[in-house]
């Protein structure tokens, strides 16, 4: 009764072709931004920061980047841990070899060395397919993390084999190393995140994302009416692995700190992010925040639950965790194979309706 | 009399041509010693009983197979070794035997996509999308309104084409094709599996494409009375070779043509 | 024959052996494969549940111990002595079965028609839950497994290779584990065996059918969720075998389950369908793993065995997708 689209009149292609054609969303989401902004960088503490906010945004932007090449262009990826390295060491390189760079043009640098990773290890999806392609892609995962760990160049020849961030700043306010303020790396992520998911929504509503969405539907008939095959998959490995390597780039930058190839991007990354945008919705951008905020919190929540609320030792609650996110996942495919979006998507078709359903 | 002469009037010159086209599999011919053309303006049918490699022979065209032999001549110059859509971009646009649509995209993104061979704007601009990329998607959205206008299946704008019944899809898949507003279209079975009804809407689309914007069109049809009246001249194909090659009433006279499809009695 | 030869030959040797037990595990992912077009990961996580319960039945482990600690405040670990190794091999092989049908009842019946990625996806989330399960129910440490098969070096080879060495020259033989020759051997019977099963058994029949065409297989009568329940069963048995001889070889942790991932390469060569694919995918790997590493990880900083059977698959696939043994794909519209 109260959400509906009945009187919302569009009187121009544009207007319908925006990205919230009903009103009642539009307001919803500025509403959403506004707190995002304006509400929670004054009320932001040290444990919101840490296992919540940050976390969701790095992996909210790594859950765009993979439903970008998974999603729309249909191309499995098991290598995203690996470029998430690679964003990451060229962030550390990036931030030693320019101590004065705006970490905005860091992360943003980080993620288009990345790219150009990506397309190298995205040549070999214009022969093979499918898993054929997955496997290909875990070629990437382990011989990146083995070339981080193999030479010392990347890691600067430090003693321990680690990288970590040293200070940078953005307009003077320190947005990596120990002290800086919580709100500050909070704002620093979430711009990127909503300019970025934003430059996705163009992306993937335009031309190339409709050359991704037609390779990924039926890439024969895609390339006869002519979607050129090499530049679809090509540009979606590109800029997939652009946001996964500034994901990889925040990651370490901001939220660890610290890395080491082996533990922080390991193969369990992932298949994290797949899980997040499985769970959220292949072929969403909302399902890519929607799928991070729940593989974010569920831990985080279960491990309050178990650990904090009946006692239960860590690794107990380790293993119940990975349990109930291997049932989780496999509830999803069956149940719902669209994800928490389609979920989304249903109950606003419910809301529409209500209170009269006929 | 005069609907003929007005159709002979309409025909220009040689559009496509194909000469010697042998095309097999491993050991198996798939085609042999094909030659054929269509001229422009026309309707050309390409029948023959299945199997006959009338499939393949679109195929060949749009440049998905690559023939062992033969040539391929499209505006008068010989087309090199291409990649299908390179071909696409040269102005053929084609539809499929078994429904090859976009499934998880909607009619509208659908018959976007065809026009994919026309739109510009470079990577950079979709990004940002406000400004050159936003003013090319609405001209070309404007452009897909009037075929979805055209085929009067604009109730079903938004719906994801995997939801639609087979005969819409069909519809929708000539859409993607038009839009393309290719000079030469390729049909392959428009009208197979539909009820009689559908099949008409379909003769009506398919002469009216001719008629209005005066593209070139190409059929692969089973259904005999339709390529009849539909077309200009027909081709037939049996086992990978040509059996005949003439207007509707020269093919169907053909003693070649009646035994391929009657069967010969060998008494 | 100079040292150097003779060093050779012992990394190939060691290679073809590595390959085996690569084999071993793929020949899981072929069997379901084929007779269901479901690519499983979960196979590695299946030989390691398999280890673990074998363990757990032979030292008598009280399941869901940690658990059950948890909640109720008791100490409990073990409800015995534990059994005989043979009756703890049949055990864990009924909580195989019971396994396989418990997937078909809960998992696969819901999966019917989905596209081959999206399966494979819900086997990712069943490696996760089994091992999850796995870990829950027997604890998470490190075990060893003893069922009684030999192991250490051959003193035997390194007598007789000690010989073939040039006169005068260091050498003091090549090393092979016995254990590694025993897992061969086995390998090699349930290959045989499982041929045999599928040629001349009805079952055998009934399962090859329904590779070839699933819909023709149902007009005919099979019963398409009693085949499943069949092929994950084998698949089961053949992750139990895996788990024993790579338990028995280090230990049963958690590693055990990202063999999976060294078989997916295998598979790539082999091709998915194809049982003999698999067992010359594996030698290949095994053997091209170990001599690269001898011959130039060193230079390289080592360690290469990572990732060398991946972009070795990577390569491989960029001239021939269709995988050694696979037919030529054809592609048509």
């Amino acid at each position: 009764m109260f959400y509906r689209e009945a009187g919302d009149f569009k009187t121009s292609y544009a207007s319908d072709q925006q990205t919230f054609p009903i009103k009642l969303d539009r307001y919803f989401v500025w509403g959403v931004l506004a707190i995002a902004f304006l509400v929670i960088p004054f009320v932001i503490n040290d444990y919101w920061e840490k296992s919540v906010l940050v976390p969701f945004l790095v992996w909210a932007m790594a859950a765009l980047g993979l439903n970008i090449l998974t999603g729309y262009c249909g191309q499995v990826s098991l290598g995203t841990g690996g470029f998430m390295a690679v964003g990451a060491y060229a962030c550390y390189k990036l931030m030693v070899a320019f101590p004065e760079m705006n970490m905005f043009l860091v992360v943003i640098l980080a993620g288009l060395i990345t790219a150009m990773v990506g397309i190298a290890f995205g040549l070999p999806s214009l022969r093979i397919k499918g898993f054929y392609l997955a496997v290909a892609t875990l070629a990437a995962q382990f011989f990146l993390v083995w070339l981080f760990n193999k030479v010392p160049w990347f890691y600067n020849y430090s003693a321990s084999g680690q990288i970590s961030a040293p200070e940078r700043t953005v307009f003077d306010i320190a947005v990596t190393g120990p002290n800086a303020p919580p709100w500050a790396t909070y704002l620093f992520c979430l711009i990127l995140v909503v300019v970025f998911a934003y430059v996705a929504r163009n992306l993937t509503r335009g031309r190339t994302g409709r050359s991704w969405m037609a390779i990924r539907d039926m890439d024969i008939a895609a390339e006869i009416i002519g979607v050129p095959p090499l530049q679809a998959k090509l540009s979606a490995f590109a800029i997939s692995s652009f946001y996964i390597g500034m994901s990889g780039a925040m990651f370490f930058a901001i939220y660890l700190g610290s890395a080491e190839p082996t533990e922080a991007f390991g193969i369990d990354k992932s298949f994290l992010v797949l899980f997040m945008v499985i769970v959220g919705g292949l072929g969403s951008i909302l399902g890519s925040f929607l799928g991070a905020a729940f593989m974010i919190l569920i831990p985080v929540l279960l491990k309050n639950i178990m650990v904090g609320v009946l006692g239960w030792p860590a690794d107990l609650a380790a293993h119940i965790e990975f349990l109930l996110i291997g049932a989780l996942i496999m509830i999803f495919l069956i149940a719902e194979p669209h994800g928490l979006a389609q979920l989304w998507r249903v109950t606003k078709e419910k809301l529409r309706l209500w209170p009269f359903p006929h | 009399m005069s609907a003929s002469a007005d159709r002979a009037a309409k025909i220009g010159d040689t559009m496509l041509e194909v000469k010697d086209i042998t095309l097999s599999f491993g050991g198996v011919k798939a085609l042999t010693d094909i030659s054929f053309d269509i001229k422009e303006g026309e309707i050309r049918a390409i029948i023959g009983p299945n199997g006959a490699g009338k499939s393949s022979m679109l195929n060949v065209i749009s440049g998905f197979y690559h023939p062992q032999q033969g040539e391929v001549w499209f505006n008068g110059k010989k087309r090199g070794p291409m990649k299908p859509y390179q071909v696409a971009r040269q102005g053929i646009a084609r539809t499929f035997q078994n429904i090859a649509l976009f499934k998880g995209m909607s009619t509208l993104d659908n018959l976007m996509t065809g026009r994919m061979t026309q739109m510009k704007t470079n990577l950079f601009w979709q990004a940002i999308w406000k400004g050159p990329a936003e003013k090319e998607e609405l001209e070309h959205r404007e452009r897909v309104e009037h075929i979805i206008d055209f085929l009067g299946i604009q109730a079903i704008r938004k719906t994801p084409v995997g939801r639609l019944p087979y005969g819409m899809q069909k519809r929708v898949e000539l859409g993607r094709a038009l839009a393309a507003e290719a000079k030469l279209l390729l049909l392959d079975e428009p009208m197979a599996g539909m009820n009689l009804e559908e099949k008409e809407d379909m003769c009506r689309f398919v002469l009216d494409v001719n008629d209005e914007f005066g593209t070139t069109i190409a059929l692969i049809e089973h259904d005999m009375g339709v390529v009849m009246d539909l077309s200009d001249r027909v081709v037939v194909l049996d086992y990978g070779q040509k059996l005949a090659d003439g207007t509707p009433d020269e093919v169907r006279s053909n003693q070649a043509v009646i035994d391929a499809y009657l069967g010969v009695s060998h008494d | 024959m100079s040292p150097d030869f003779l060093n050779l030959i012992e990394v190939i040797l060691n290679g073809l052996m590595a390959g085996i037990m690569y084999a071993l595990v793929a020949l899981g992912f072929v069997l379901i494969f084929k007779a269901s077009g479901i690519f499983n990961y979960a196979q590695g996580v299946m030989a390691l549940f398999a280890a673990l319960t074998l363990v757990g039945f032979q030292t008598g482990q009280v399941p869901f111990a940690h658990l059950i600690n948890a909640i109720f405040g008791t100490n409990v670990h073990h409800w015995g002595d534990g059994m005989n190794t043979f009756l703890a091999i049949l055990l864990t092989m009924g909580v195989m079965i019971l396994f396989a049908w418990l997937v078909e009842r809960f998992v696969l019946k819901h999966l019917v028609n989905q596209e081959p990625i999206i399966l494979f996806m819900a086997t990712i989330g069943l490696a996760f839950f089994m091992e999850g399960f796995g870990d829950l129910m027997w604890g998470a440490d490190i075990k060893n497994m003893d069922v009684g098969l030999p192991s250490g070096g051959s003193f035997w080879w390194e007598d007789v290779t000690k010989t073939w060495a040039a006169e005068g020259a260091e050498y003091y033989g090549m090393y092979i584990d016995v254990l590694d020759v025993w897992a061969a051997g086995i390998a090699i019977l349930l290959v045989i065996a499982l041929t045999l099963f599928s040629q001349y058994t009805k079952t055998g029949r009934a399962l090859r059918a329904v590779a070839d065409d699933h819909q023709a297989a149902l007009t005919v009568g099979i019963s398409l969720r009693s085949i499943w329940v069949v092929v994950w069963s084998i698949a089961g048995f053949v992750a139990l075998v895996a788990g024993i001889m790579w338990g028995s070889k280090s230990g049963v942790q958690f590693s055990l389950s990202l063999i999976a991932l060294k078989a997916l390469p295998v598979l790539i060569l082999g091709g998915f369908t194809s049982i003999p694919g698999a067992i010359i995918g594996g030698l290949i790997i095994g053997v091209g793993e170990k001599l690269f590493e001898y011959t130039i990880g060193g230079m390289i900083g080592g360690a290469t065995e990572n990732w060398f059977a991946y972009v070795l698959a990577l390569f491989f696939l960029m001239f021939r997708p269709q995988g050694l043994f696979g037919e030529r794909i054809i592609e048509r519209v």
